[in-house]
């Protein structure tokens, strides 16, 4: 069903951290941005496609917007796609920075006191977590710097490990270390809509699709909620080691989650016409041989590719629907 | 080296070592004996440490398991010093402050401690022949993972789907193939002062090459199983103490230092008062806790050099 193709170098190793990897296809250019963070640095790379001539960025996590600032160790790169603007956030133990979508200028940056762990864009703001729980909310402007900190959301009480959005009945989705779950309302402000509790293991991964929760967990398990309610709708057992990045193909409703134990797994989720049950059903394996894996993600909203980081690995590897 | 003062120094919330400040430490422990090596047998040692400790943490099956590798370290330290209660009492001492500490975190708090134990070690692939010869690491240096075997507890077995109706009843059950081939765990390592870790992550270093003088009281050196050849030598002139070669010759080990990669180098730093302040301050205080205040006895036969070593640390 896939079968792998030529992998793209990094200039350094990827660190064993959740969601350690985000791709940005931009497909009028023909190329795919890479992102994966290593030590106190992020690694970006931008290929063209067949993973042939592919060019370098490393970008250093500072403390400040100056030139001398101390370095602070990177929780996770992501790309924000905003109406008008798409921009590369890098969340840190210092707070967080903003660039332009290639990395080459940093147009925002907010200090915080605890380090910043994960975040995600729900138009037109941008939501980021920290490990204290605390959900910011920015409000960023279509052009220009003049980003704002609009809310800041208090549900949580262990550090954010991820955050999801979706327009439709639910906004946002965030999860946290303890493995609680909450669900979140956008109008002018954000409402709580529900909390899922934690069972004991972290969430280290969380996506929304057709108001369908995917969470993935420190015991290798996969569970899909009901957005609206949160109902628990269906458990998989599907790694023998901590999951550590789940991602969704938005077309097809296809999942993919990565862990330690070396193995992608593809899934399909659908819901039936008749009971309007969630379902989801296994499509495919993939061994990325004596790896932890740390990151993976889907190069297509289609989900005809995906890519892959590791522990420890200077490449990222890709594989294309046969 | 489990004096109170030193405990107390490690158990303070601080940042990770850096790799320099780690090498320094390790230097200044193997020296703190009567125990003298060369810098390419120093090398060749703290080679060996990290990547058997790297493997240690890499492999654990659950990130709380990290704990249960210090409490086999300990557990094998009392076997060797069980006939000295002081120092006993000290290692006891030890493993009660780390159970204080650690036992309540929780399995996220543990893979963050773990995640950051991984950013020490990212990118360190050197080759251990031991290690190379029981295919636990390959010869690019990366270890096997293997995909088959116990899951880790709290873990179910891949390959069940189960899906639920609104109402949380069970409709539909499905199954897959992972990939793998796991089966369920036995039971879960024991946490406490005393018990069975359950936790075998499989590599044993066996003493290899015998050496032409065999210890006489090969159990008592915990540095000897993990080195595996060993020759003891004499003292040279007046110098108190014996030195430890890891290579088969003293030719072998000078030509080992000269042919050292650059990258792989240690730059171990000398404390001096001129440089770096802030960070020869923090060693300088860790270091000062490592002063050997008695002087070490002199004996002829090996078996009781290594006895009183043990008996003055």
């Amino acid at each position: 069903m896939y079968r792998k193709e030529r992998s793209v170098p990094l200039k350094s190793s990827s660190s064993a951290l959740y969601n350690n990897l985000s791709v940005l296809p931009l497909r009028d250019k023909q190329l795919t941005y890479f992102a994966a963070v290593h030590g106190s640095s992020v690694s970006l790379a931008s290929a063209a496609p067949g993973g042939l001539s592919v060019s370098h960025r490393q970008l250093q996590a500072k403390e400040g917007a100056g030139v001398g600032c101390n370095s602070s160790f990177p929780f996770q790169a992501s790309w924000c796609v905003l109406p008008s603007r798409v921009l590369l956030v890098l969340t840190s133990q210092k707070g967080i920075q903003m660039y332009e979508s290639d990395g080459s200028i940093m147009v925002y940056w907010h200090a915080l006191d605890g380090p910043v762990t994960g975040c995600q864009w729900h138009l037109p703001c941008l939501s980021a977590g920290t490990s204290s729980g605390l959900v910011l909310v920015f409000d960023v402007p279509s052009k220009g710097t003049n980003i704002t900190l609009s809310e800041v959301l208090e549900e949580h009480r262990d550090s954010i490990t991820d955050i999801t959005s979706e327009d439709g009945a639910a906004d946002l989705v965030t999860a946290d270390d303890s493995g609680a779950l909450c669900v979140w309302k956008a109008k002018e402000e954000f409402s709580l809509l529900t909390r899922i509790s934690a069972f004991g293991w972290t969430c280290s991964s969380v996506k929304l699709w057709n108001g369908v929760i995917a969470a993935g967990y420190g015991n290798g398990q996969i569970r899909l909620y009901e957005a609206t309610g949160g109902a628990l709708r269906a458990t998989v057992s599907a790694h023998a080691r901590w999951i550590y990045a789940l991602d969704l193909a938005p077309l097809t409703g296809k999942l993919l989650s990565g862990a330690e134990d070396s193995y992608v797994q593809i899934w399909k989720l659908s819901r039936s016409p008749d009971t309007g049950d969630i379902e989801i059903e296994h499509c495919h394996s993939e061994c990325v041989t004596d790896t932890q894996l740390c990151g993976a993600r889907f190069c297509d909203p289609e989900g005809n590719s995906f890519a892959a980081t590791g522990y420890d690995l200077s490449e990222i590897v890709r594989y294309g629907q046969v | 080296m489990f004096n109170k003062k030193f405990m107390e120094e490690l158990f303070k919330p601080q940042e990770l070592y850096s790799k320099k400040a780690l090498r320094t430490v390790y230097d200044r422990l193997a020296h703190a004996s009567i125990m003298r090596l060369n810098q390419a047998s120093m090398d060749k040692l703290y080679d060996l440490m990290t990547m058997a400790f790297k493997y240690q943490v890499l492999l654990c099956p659950r990130p709380k398991d990290i704990l249960l590798v210090t409490f086999n370290h300990l557990d094998a330290i009392k076997d060797f010093i069980r006939d000295s209660p002081n120092i006993l009492n000290q290692v006891d001492e030890t493993f009660r402050q780390l159970i204080d500490m650690y036992s309540c975190l929780s399995a996220g708090e543990f893979q963050l401690i773990r995640q950051t134990l991984l950013i020490f070690f990212q990118d360190m692939h050197i080759r251990v022949s031991i290690f190379l010869k029981d295919k636990v690491q390959n010869s690019n240096g990366r270890f096997v993972l293997p995909l088959s075997g116990p899951v880790p507890w709290g873990t179910e077995v891949p390959g069940l789907i189960r899906m639920f109706n609104c109402n949380g009843d069970e409709v539909k059950r499905a199954e897959f193939t992972n990939g793998g081939n796991y089966i369920s765990p036995q039971r879960e390592g024991s946490f406490d002062l005393y018990g069975d870790r359950k936790l075998h992550i499989k590599f044993s270093i066996k003493a290899e090459n015998a050496a032409p003088n065999p210890l006489a009281k090969e159990e008592l050196n915990f540095l000897a199983r993990l080195m595996g050849g060993l020759e003891i030598k004499k003292p040279n002139g007046s110098e108190p103490g014996f030195r430890l070669n890891l290579f088969t010759t003293d030719e072998d080990e000078e030509y080992a230092a000269l042919t050292r990669p650059e990258e792989l180098s240690y730059k171990v730093i000398n404390i001096q008062a001129t440089q770096d302040q802030q960070q020869n301050e923090e060693l300088a205080r860790i270091m000062g806790e490592f002063e050997v205040t008695d002087q070490p006895r002199q004996s002829t036969s090996r078996g009781d050099d290594l006895l009183a070593m043990m008996d003055e640390l």
